[in-house]
């Protein structure tokens, strides 16, 4: 207990007898400000540099609106898609036994290990017009490539583990129990289905819809191969950034910026108090 | 009641349902572009993938690639230990703020991530025009590609270490500084071991990430070919000078390292079962 008595007294620290506080969250805090937070402060500045007039017009032109609605339209669906799928996915996994289960539960995490450049040209190289999925979608009017369509493609793809990974863990410590007590009092497999096991889900499948969703917002090599990248049309919010960069207007490119952060932290919270509310609700 | 069928097992129908669902969604998400990937590349055969992996601009871009994957993943694993010894050995305020600090880069766009660097370091930024001065550059070269990389893989270490060792609590590390042990044989001698495996997993990780970043980097890199282009960057350009089998073929090399982080995940899955935490 040495370093309790002759240690130095941090207020708002509880002491422990663990040492190496002070060097260890020396480097941590030094590290972060250095490679996180000031430069993400530059961008704040930079954008809060401009004119409330120039920051609009270039925050908020049609060309960037139309930008924004694509990239959280094109998020919010693949998340979904991805939230429909990736709990089947994790359902297969936890509850049933089938050849081939180690290869599925190995193949999940490929896009967190892929490149994003190398499933961005496979993607567009697939669902083109000449591609194994494209040609045959082109045939029935479906055409995915060079489309929101192809940005959606994109994005479920990237956000694929993400709710996978998230409910596994707790559909794994669900007891069977549980459900077997629901049906012998009586309850039928859709009442067990829905009053039993979707609640516990609930805030892990919304947390996984949310890391699926924020990935997609900013998500770029993936999409740019496949979109097109026509303006109004299947152009992402992070391309127009790399646009006004390519013409150094740093300021323009800020206020993008801004605003996808800015919409990224709302989602957060958003997902934040919707998780503290079912919890709460799932206790009481 | 029969055991025969469990109250809680599902119906067959439902069970086929699931995982034919399952079977359809991996195969057009995940098989189908995997082998996209080597169908392509070897369209015309081995000769012109080894022709374009061997071109001294592909190699200059696995080299490049590889010092920054060994400068990126090392930062990472450094500031992890320390980030994950602060936060789960210690009591303090604000730790779930530095918590939600350290995953920030995750919720930044990795394109945002290439610009806070270029307002920092390029010419019309912060320290530019005296940079420039001196004659050192920051953007358009390589260390620019190493710190973007240090921001997007910044937290994926610390992530896999927090919960981990805060589910370990300290009783052993107590015991160990009470017997006369210092903080470094501490941590090597008692944390680490129980820890390492997570750490294995968020190196894997990290380095995947590393090596395959494309967004942060494509802002900074200025796209010099065979100076600053790593081989996502390498990727790109072949593929937009429709040189489609020299793509593949260096995107074939990617994904290579991708399966084979996959394979040793699995490994590890195998040996250490109830080991990961949670989604990186």
């Amino acid at each position: 207990m040495g370093q309790a008595t002759t240690g130095r007294v941090w207020i708002w620290r509880r002491r422990t007898a663990v040492p190496g506080f002070g060097a260890t969250f020396g480097v941590t805090v030094s590290l972060l400000s250095l490679v996180v937070l000031i430069p993400l402060a530059a961008v704040a500045l930079r954008g809060a540099a401009l004119s409330p007039d120039a920051f609009v017009r270039a925050a908020f032109s049609a060309r960037a609106l139309a930008s924004y609605r694509l990239s959280v339209g094109a998020a919010a669906f693949a998340a979904l898609i991805n939230g429909v799928f990736g709990l089947a996915t994790a359902w297969a996994l936890v509850r049933y036994t089938f050849p081939g289960r180690a290869l599925l539960n190995a193949f999940v995490d490929l896009p967190f290990a892929l490149p994003t450049a190398v499933a961005g040209i496979s993607l567009a190289v697939l669902y083109g017009p000449q591609g194994w999925l494209g040609a045959p979608l082109e045939r029935l009017g479906l055409p995915v490539a060079n489309t929101p369509a192809g940005v959606t493609v994109a994005l479920t793809f990237i956000g694929l583990p993400f709710v996978v990974r998230t409910v596994e863990p707790v559909l794994r410590d669900l007891a069977l129990e549980l459900e077997e007590a629901a049906a012998t009092l009586g309850a039928s497999r859709l009442q067990t289905l829905l009053r039993v096991i979707a609640p516990a889900l609930a805030p892990a499948w919304l947390t996984g819809f949310a890391l699926a969703f924020a990935r997609g917002l900013g998500e770029y090599g993936s999409v740019i191969f496949i979109a097109g990248n026509m303006p109004y049309r299947s152009e992402i919010a992070p391309l127009l950034i790399t646009i006004e960069l390519e013409q150094f207007d740093y300021a323009s490119a800020s206020a993008i910026a801004l605003v996808m952060l800015a919409i990224s932290f709302v989602m957060l919270a958003v997902i934040n108090t919707g998780q503290s509310w079912m919890r709460r609700s799932a206790q009481g | 009641m029969s055991r025969a069928s469990r109250p809680a097992e599902d119906p067959i129908w439902l069970r086929a349902g699931v995982l034919i669902a399952v079977a359809l969604f991996m195969g057009v998400m995940i098989a189908l572009p995997l082998a996209t990937v080597f169908l392509t590349a070897l369209a015309k055969g081995l000769e012109p993938v080894i022709a374009a992996i061997a071109a001294p601009d592909a190699l200059a871009a696995v080299r490049l690639t590889l010092l920054t994957a060994a400068i990126a993943v090392p930062v990472n694993l450094v500031f992890g230990v320390c980030a994950s010894w602060a936060v789960a050995k210690h009591d303090f305020a604000g730790k779930s703020l530095l918590v939600s600090l350290i995953d920030l880069p995750f919720s930044v766009s990795p394109v945002v991530a290439g610009l806070i660097y270029v307002l920092v370091f390029g010419l019309q930024g912060w320290l530019g025009p005296s940079l420039e001065a001196h004659d050192i550059h920051i953007i358009f070269a390589a260390p620019g590609i190493v710190l973007a990389t240090i921001f997007v893989t910044f937290p994926f270490v610390a992530r896999e270490l927090i919960p981990l060792m805060e589910a370990q609590g300290t009783d052993a590390e107590e015991a160990a500084v009470s017997l006369g042990a210092s903080g470094l044989a501490t941590f090597f001698r008692v944390t680490a071991p129980n820890v390492r495996w997570g750490l294995v997993y968020g190196v894997l990780l990290c380095n995947a990430r590393a090596m395959g970043e494309f967004g942060a980097v494509s802002v900074v890199s200025g796209r010099i070919r065979g100076v600053t282009t790593t081989l996502p960057l390498h990727v790109e350009i072949l593929y937009n000078e429709y040189n489609f089998v020299g793509a593949f073929a260096v995107a074939g090399l990617l994904c290579l390292l991708a399966l084979a982080t996959l394979a040793a995940k699995a490994v590890l899955d195998l040996a250490w079962p109830e080991g990961r935490a949670h989604v990186g």
